[in-house]
């Protein structure tokens, strides 16, 4: 398959919270997400509470999928970096390790130099955790130990999902 | 593909509902939101053109509770239908976890569905996916229409791998909710097969 199941063990979401927890201080952000290229939010660190987080992974992953069409069509590879001005707040929206999608939303108090030097170096330090990740996964399914959590469940647990 | 959070718990999936312009994928989704208790369901976007066609993409996520303490989640996506937006479906169709083929079922629209689920299989193809091993449903959409087509002939024309199928009236919500705990279910079924 193209693009495998993404599993998040307890561990690295530690990692990855920290990094991005330390991004947030030293960029001065308000907000800042990771996100699948597949639209599912991984983690976010800030004012979450004020924003539709679901939807904003969903959307995010749309304009990634977008430009990136939009890329190709011009032999580009993929844009790497989007950055969306607005009156108050504004996005930086970067390609992590070739599969995550760091979200960066910041206003007056930052400045988008110091958010992009900031994000080069947090981007360096989750590729490192990603590609950990990925390999964990392999590893495991080499094993023959299943990620799946609830490899044992029933068709009845199923169906009480739905009654 | 899907997403599996040990640390949050979770397990997230996405759904694609595709099919031709007009045959009602986005009513599907309505219908499901309008429905569902308000903490299952998050927003529903619609990226749509001032004329509510869909340019990118509609999408609601619903949560449908918990299999042995993991929160299962639906990400519900639909395409634009309009066979011009081509580049913009393949997007939609990047980790899908699960495909519901929305037919019309009207005579004259025939010919649309038989491009659309033949365009279905080939951007499919283009992101590393074959239909015939995805979890997959049809749904036979406007059967209170008078144009409406009999089941055996659409099933003849549309079904040949003979998945699946439901019939519906998306605008009055029959056969809506039947196809997504369909789909849904064989999703979960495939996943617990550990694909």
């Amino acid at each position: 398959m193209s693009n495998p199941t993404l599993v998040m063990y307890e561990e690295e979401f530690q990692e990855v919270n920290d990094v991005i927890e330390r991004l947030l201080k030293e960029a001065n952000a308000k907000v800042i997400f990771l996100v699948d290229k597949n639209g599912q939010l991984i983690s976010g660190v800030g004012e979450t509470e004020r924003f539709d987080t679901t939807s904003l992974a969903s959307l995010t992953a749309g304009n990634i999928a977008a430009t990136g069409g939009l890329a190709k069509l011009i032999g580009e590879k993929e844009f790497s970096i989007l950055f969306h001005e607005g009156e108050k707040d504004n996005l930086h929206i970067s390609i992590v390790g070739g599969r995550v999608i760091l979200v960066v939303l910041f206003d007056n108090r930052s400045s988008l130099g110091l958010v992009r030097l900031r994000v080069k170096k947090t981007s360096e330090e989750l590729s490192v955790i990603f590609e950990k990740l990925m390999k964990k996964s392999e590893e495991r399914e080499k094993r023959g130990s299943s990620d799946f959590p609830f490899a044992e469940i029933t068709d009845d647990d199923i169906d009480n999902l739905f009654s | 593909m899907s997403f599996i959070n040990y640390a949050s718990r979770e397990i997230n999936c996405k759904i694609v509902y595709y099919g031709p312009g007009l045959c009602g994928k986005t009513t599907n989704l309505q219908y499901v939101y309008q429905k569902t208790a308000p903490d299952a369901k998050g927003k529903m976007i619609s990226l749509a053109t001032e004329t509510e066609r869909t340019l990118f993409f509609d999408f609601l996520p619903l949560s449908l509770g918990e299999i042995r303490g993991f929160k299962t989640r639906f990400h519900l996506y639909t395409v634009p239908g309009q066979v011009f937006y081509d580049a913009s479906r393949k997007l939609i169709l990047k980790g899908v976890d699960g495909v519901v083929f929305v037919a019309d079922s009207q005579e004259e629209r025939i010919d649309a569905n038989i491009e659309s689920l033949e365009n279905l299989r080939i951007n499919l193809k283009e992101q590393g996916y074959d239909l015939d091993k995805l979890p997959y449903i049809i749904q036979y959409n406007k059967r209170d229409l008078p144009g409406a087509m009999p089941i055996e002939e659409l099933r003849l024309e549309l079904n040949t791998t003979n998945v699946p199928e439901f019939e519906a009236c998306a605008t009055t919500g029959e056969g809506v909710f039947e196809t997504l705990k369909a789909v849904a279910k064989l999703i979960l079924v495939d996943l617990k097969k550990g694909k």
